[in-house]
């Protein structure tokens, strides 16, 4: 069987010298912090699975029925020290591991403000983060710039070494915002609005798309993120501007409607509150704002008179239907204004704000071992010294 | 008359000649296979005139060790379904490169990857566990039969019918296109409008009521049946195990149940559960199916781990090393499989106090799970190993799954799995566990009982080779998916962009294909055995020398199982009897009082079946007609008063002294 | 479990490997303890579906709040009807424990008109609330309230299905054990429907009341 194993190893340490383990090397720092989680994780594990694996090779050999010089005790079933040991050495890995992971947690909370933007280098505080609206739509993704009023479709840019503030939802079904070169992934979901701050130190173009099935359109779900020079950037945005497409409500709805393997488009300006109307799932005109709803559900609903607020739906992208025994689909009319849905005061609680160092939004985590006072990773101490 | 599309509409609800699939040539073939294949059952069973035999004998028994080998035959049977769907996935994904569309459209290919999920779970692990735990438990406590004999039959048919439900689904209509666990807003109506999801809903919901009541069932069994001086203590460890897997169905299948009845008031109602415009919460689903589907993992694991303290401490001719620690680890893993549900969606972005809390207490369940595998190891120290196909499977196992425990812990750690969460290294993760760990430790289960069963050992020749084919076949067919995870590439995809990915895309299907030859060993090991069941044949009743009370009787055993009721001095019951002089009682025997068969079972469970294909097509007056049925057979079986009968004391004389005869014939060497 | 051991058998030093007397388990020896464990089980699906009415409970979609909908003197009238079919069940078990067939079957009556009337409150209270307007459909605080309250009604109405059965078994073969089980198990059933009422009526209308 051993030989065997050697044999499958061959061509496996062949085929893994041309390929690109993007998990293993990625471009960001973000990733990179996750990288070393992952690889402490494996080694602090292998210290005892190794040895497990060793003893039952051996034990298997030593106490086979044809070896008879071997002791054979069929009544000895109790060891306290044993029983100590077997149940302290998982113990002590599982602290270590438990400590490493509390601390990795928060440290790369992806709704946590960027500490740095590689190891050796902290955020630079004249350099204002980019901000990346993101909307996973059925099944492409729509990435708005509000600063610089553009958008497009199935493409991502970022300068380098500058930190990216992504805000995420979808538009109806559950995806996974996910660029494995930048940063680890979170889930994008209809009404609700999820952060990851990220940074990519790498100029390229890197793959993303949706870690998470959302339906027939799901494979061709995917977008090329280009981590770019501050010069590339400011002409990937030119493109942009340069396309003439505009990107109001009706040219949203458009949009929305599903679609596969969606070319890039680009969009020379936005209207401004267009995320936000995805958000709280009100961009249909005379539709009530999930901000709205949720405010006045705080004040104890619209009373019996509020009951009959309601319209049958007119508009939908995926031809839905009313249930069997359900009366038509309908929505909840805006009470006030179709506009300012007020979600920014939403958006202003996302990152946590909490006195204990180790949960704070923006505090200086924790040092581990000697580090550079630049450093602002726990994992600096462990890493080599090579990458920046 | 048959013009009126009012008329039609009302019998047929929304079933119309479009649902059926007559236009994928994959599935009329397979559909022409399955109907030959049927028809060919169908022909033998009439030619023969098996078909009065089977109805009396086992499609009405309610004798624990019958429905434990229906519950085998139909996981095996599901085995076959849920590895078809496995195969075409690991097809497509290996040619669907550089354009190519492979071979299955994404209509097609989504009911495939939730198929293979939901059948591998529900229709295959769920009860060939249930079957082995059924099989042995009641003989390894010395009982006669489980607690409710009739609700053990009417629970195995409530299996199968939820099996018949996802089977129907391939030839008429679709089975849903969600993923296994059906997430919404996409398996909501809006998304999944078709009748898919609601197989999904009603295959699970039937099969459901089956699991729930053969978990209260053996609940009972194990705590009031046991043999005189069985304390809990004494107790085999795979029934620890069995009454621990048990306390977690009934804690956890409820929820299911709750969690898929609020699904199917959003599709048929229009309730705003998991919808988010009128204040609903699909996030709520997703944490509520995984309060279900984190027990579900250990429901299906902690047997294993019994079958596998059974096998080592057998085959190592020894006791089991820590015995006590090994119950409180079961027991710990019991209860702290309820904390850690939200380690499956992490990244759902919960905030990092709750996601560190949940990925410590993932963590910590490796602790007891890690003193299992020590134990395990410690029965072998200072043993004599005997490397039968039982203990070889339990040698996989523990090679197999400290991988998939330690690529699990690393799971565990929230921000590795921001970065592997969906990826196939999940896939690769779960399968670990799930092969290395359920799988193998049913194979190591089917080979050890297996003579108890039949009273004959199964043929080791085709045993191994199939033994050989499956665990190299999962290597191949798992270790390229950790790679790919680790490039980044993310599961349920139908095609690929990257051409430097085929290559272990391939590797991968050449693994099933491997793991495809050991299935198909397994069948021919069965069959080759039956055909030389004479020199296999075991005349003693316990081929393995082995330690716990099943073995003391005959093989198969008798259906009363003991003539007398063994009084119990040590956990190895049956090895202290040995070594401590027992000798077999030959007089003496009394009439034994046993439960009479019932069809009702069966007619309970057909009417359910009848009840959700109404529901799913819209026949209401279908689905009206069998709950009025349904309810009309419950209450009519209750005035059956004579469930009982007793087996007279000549009967019990003859069975005896034909083993006493064959003990004699086959003792003397 | 005790050991019915063969005297003859116990004098001897070897020890004693099997009973000689059959160890007969009473049928239906572990029906109370299954009857418990299935009852713990559907207390799981009442928690959970008070979990999901926990969460969606305040999410009225700019409808109607519990406030504008209960009618709390009504469900008091409802709440007592189940209290007092519980108190005359109790009356009915006790009558049977004194073999009383007349007596059980009047209170058992008494006690599925206190349900029955119960019932019929609960679906006036749905019937008026749908005529409102606030169906289900109508938002997620609805729905969690109609699920919740609806799958207690239904139990409910099982249980006089079952008492209905119950009482024509015990009219035609007595009070015998089978008998008495099952109206043990019923008992156990309907008293945990009181106390599951008595959380529906606390957590649901009275708390309901006060936000």
């Amino acid at each position: 069987m051993n030989r065997l194993k050697l044999l499958i190893l061959l061509p496996l340490a062949l085929a893994l010298s041309g390929c690109d383990f993007v998990v293993l090397a990625p471009a960001g720092d973000v990733a990179l912090q996750q990288r070393d989680l992952v690889i402490i994780s494996t080694v602090l594990m292998l210290l005892i699975v190794l040895p497990v694996m060793a003893l039952t090779v051996l034990f298997a050999w030593r106490y086979r029925q044809s070896n008879a010089a071997a002791r054979y005790e069929p009544e000895w079933d109790h060891s306290t020290q044993l029983e100590l040991v077997i149940w302290s050495a998982p113990l002590l890995i599982i602290v270590c591991l438990g400590a490493v992971t509390w601390m990795g947690t928060h440290l790369l909370d992806p709704y946590r403000m960027l500490g740095r933007i590689a190891s050796d280098r902290p955020v630079d505080s004249g350099r204002a983060p980019i901000e990346v609206e993101v909307v996973a739509l059925d099944w492409k993704w729509l990435f708005i710039y509000p600063d610089y009023g553009v958008a497009t479709v199935n493409e991502l840019a970022a300068p380098v070494n500058r930190p990216i503030n992504f805000h995420i939802t979808a538009s109806s079904v559950m995806n996974s915002f996910y660029v494995p070169a930048l940063a680890g992934q979170i889930y994008a979901m209809p009404g609700m609005e999820t952060s990851l701050h990220a940074v990519v130190n790498k100029e390229g173009t890197y793959k993303g798309f949706s870690a998470n099935y959302s339906g027939a359109g799901f494979s061709g779900m995917h977008f090329a993120f280009e981590g770019l020079t501050d010069e590339g950037f400011d002409a990937w945005i030119a493109r942009a501007k340069a396309s003439g497409n505009t990107l109001g409500r009706s040219d949203y709805l458009e949009l929305e409607r599903p679609s596969e393997n969606v070319p890039v488009r680009r969009y020379a300006s936005v209207d401004r509150e267009i995320f936000n109307a995805v958000l709280n799932m009100c961009v249909e005109p005379g539709k009530m704002c999930m901000s709205e709803m949720t405010a006045i559900d705080a004040k104890g609903g619209l009373g019996m008179a509020g009951i009959e607020n309601t319209l049958p739906l007119n508009y939908d992208k995926s031809a839905r239907r009313g249930a069997v025994f359900g009366p038509e689909p309908a929505y909840v009319l805006g009470a006030c204004s179709t506009d300012a849905p007020g979600a920014r005061e939403a958006r202003d609680i996302r990152a946590p704000v909490n006195a204990t160092p180790l949960m704070g939004a923006g505090l200086k985590p924790p040092y581990l071992g000697q580090s550079r006072r630049s450093s602002t990773s726990f994992l600096s101490a462990l890493r080599p010294k090579s990458d920046s | 008359m048959f013009n009126n599309p009012d008329l039609l509409k009302f019998i047929f609800g929304r079933l119309t000649l479009d649902s059926l699939p007559l236009h994928e040539p994959i599935i009329l073939g397979t559909f022409a296979v399955v109907a030959m294949g049927g028809v060919a059952v169908f022909g033998a069973i009439t030619y023969f005139r098996l078909w009065s035999y089977l109805w009396r004998e086992w499609f009405t028994t309610v004798d624990h060790k019958r429905i434990g080998i229906m519950y085998m035959i139909l996981g095996i049977v599901m085995l076959l379904r849920g590895f078809a769907d496995a195969l075409m996935m690991r097809m497509q994904q290996a040619i669907a490169f550089n354009g190519s569309e492979g071979f299955l459209p994404a209509h097609h290919y989504d009911q495939v990857f939730t198929a293979h999920g939901v059948i591998m779970i529900f229709f295959v692990a769920m009860p060939l566990v249930t079957g082995l735990m059924n099989y042995v438990v009641p003989l390894q406590i010395g009982a006669r039969d489980v607690s409710f004999p009739f609700l053990n039959n009417f629970s195995f048919w409530m299996t199968t019918a939820g099996a018949v439900l996802v089977m129907m689904s391939l030839f008429v209509g679709e089975f849903a296109r969600t993923g296994w666990l059906a997430y919404p807003p996409l398996s909501n109506l809006g998304y999944s409008p078709d009748a898919g999801v609601d197989y999904y809903i009603w295959a699970l919901q039937v099969a459901g009521v089956g699991t729930l009541l053969s978990g209260v069932n053996l609940i009972c069994t194990i705590v009031k049946l046991r043999a005189p001086g069985m304390t809990m203590m004494r107790m085999p460890v795979f029934t620890w195990t069995a009454l621990c897997t048990n306390v977690l169905i009934v804690a956890s299948f409820p929820v299911l149940t709750a969690v898929l009845a609020l699904l199917s008031l959003d599709r048929y109602v229009g309730t705003d559960f998991f919808t988010n415009d009128f204040g609903g919460n699909p996030m709520m689903y997703v944490n509520l199916i995984w309060i279900w589907g984190h027990p579900e993992v250990y429901i299906l694991i902690l047997p294993a781990f019994g079958i596998f303290s059974e096998v080592t401490s057998t085959f190592s001719g020894k006791r089991l090393f820590g015995y006590t620690s090994m119950v409180y680890a079961t027991v710990v893993i019991t209860i702290l499989s309820y904390l850690v549900w939200l380690h499956h969606f992490f990244t759902m972005g919960s905030g990092a106090s709750v996601n560190s809390f949940f990925g410590i207490t993932t963590m910590i369940i490796s602790i007891p799970t890690g003193a299992k595998m020590f134990n395990w190891l410690f029965t072998m120290y200072r043993g004599r190993i005997r490397f039968e196909l039982p203990m070889m499977w339990t040698m996989a196992f523990m090679l197999t799954f400290v991988i998939g425990g330690m690529t699990g812990v690393l799971l565990a750690v929230p921000p590795a799995d921001f970065v592997l969460h969906n990826s196939l290294f999940l896939v690769a993760h779960f399968h670990n566990v799930i092969i290395g760990g359920v799988v193998f430790g049913i194979f190591a289960g089917i080979a050890y009982w297996f003579p108890k069963a039949f009273g004959f050992r199964l043929d080791p020749f085709w045993g191994k080779l199939s033994f050989w084919f499956w665990v190299v076949g999962f290597y191949f067919a798992f270790m390229p998916l950790y790679v790919l995870g680790l490039m980044g590439v993310t599961r349920r995809l139908r095609v690929f962009d990257d051409p430097s990915l085929q290559i272990w895309f391939v590797i991968a299907a050449v693994g099933a294909l491997m793991v495809f030859l050991g299935i198909v060993c397994f069948l021919v090991q069965i069959a080759v055995s039956v055909l030389r069941r004479e020199q296999l044949r075991d005349v003693t009743g316990d081929p393995w020398n082995a330690r716990t009370l099943e073995w003391a009787t005959s093989s198969p055993p008798p259906d009363y199982n003991f003539a007398f009721t063994p009084v119990v001095h040590d956990s190895d019951a049956w090895w202290d009897m040995k070594h401590r002089g027992y000798s077999r009682p030959l007089t003496g025997f009394k009439p034994i009082h046993m439960p009479s068969n019932t069809g009702t079972g069966v007619i309970l469970a057909g009417l359910s079946t009848a009840f959700a294909v109404g529901m799913i097509w819209y026949m209401w007056w279908l689905a009206g007609l069998s709950f009025i049925a349904l309810i009309a057979v419950a209450i009519g079986h209750t005035f059956n008063y004579h469930r009982d009968f007793h087996i007279p004391a000549d009967t019990v004389v003859r069975e005896e002294n034909a083993r006493t005869r064959l003990l004699g014939a086959g003792a003397k060497p | 479990m005790s050991i019915n051991v063969n005297p003859a058998q116990a004098s001897t030093a070897q020890p004693i490997f099997y009973v000689l007397d059959e160890h007969d388990h009473a049928e239906g020896g572990s029906t109370m303890l299954g009857f418990w464990i299935y009852l713990m089980s559907d207390c799981l699906i009442f928690a959970i579906l008070f979990a999901t009415y926990g969460v969606l409970g305040s999410n009225y979609a700019a409808g109607p709040a519990p406030k504008d909908l209960f009618d709390l003197p009504l469900v008091a009238v409802n709440t007592s009807m189940l209290l007092l079919s519980s108190i005359t069940y109790g009356f009915a078990m006790l009558s049977m424990e004194r073999s009383r067939i007349a007596a059980t079957q009047v209170w058992l009556a008494i006690t599925g008109l206190f349900g029955l009337a119960f019932v019929g409150i609960e679906l006036s209270e749905f019937r008026h609330m749908i005529h409102e307007g606030a169906t289900p459909q109508r938002s997620a605080f609805l729905s969690s309230f109609f699920t919740l309250v609806g799958t207690h009604g239904l139990h409910v109405s099982f249980g006089l299905v079952w008492l209905t059965t119950l009482m024509v078994q015990v009219w035609r073969f007595g009070l015998i054990e089978a008998n008495k089980r099952r109206l043990m198990c019923l008992s156990m059933f309907w008293h945990f429907l009181d106390v599951v009422w008595i959380g529906v009526f606390t957590f649901v209308y009275l708390l309901g009341m006060l936000r």
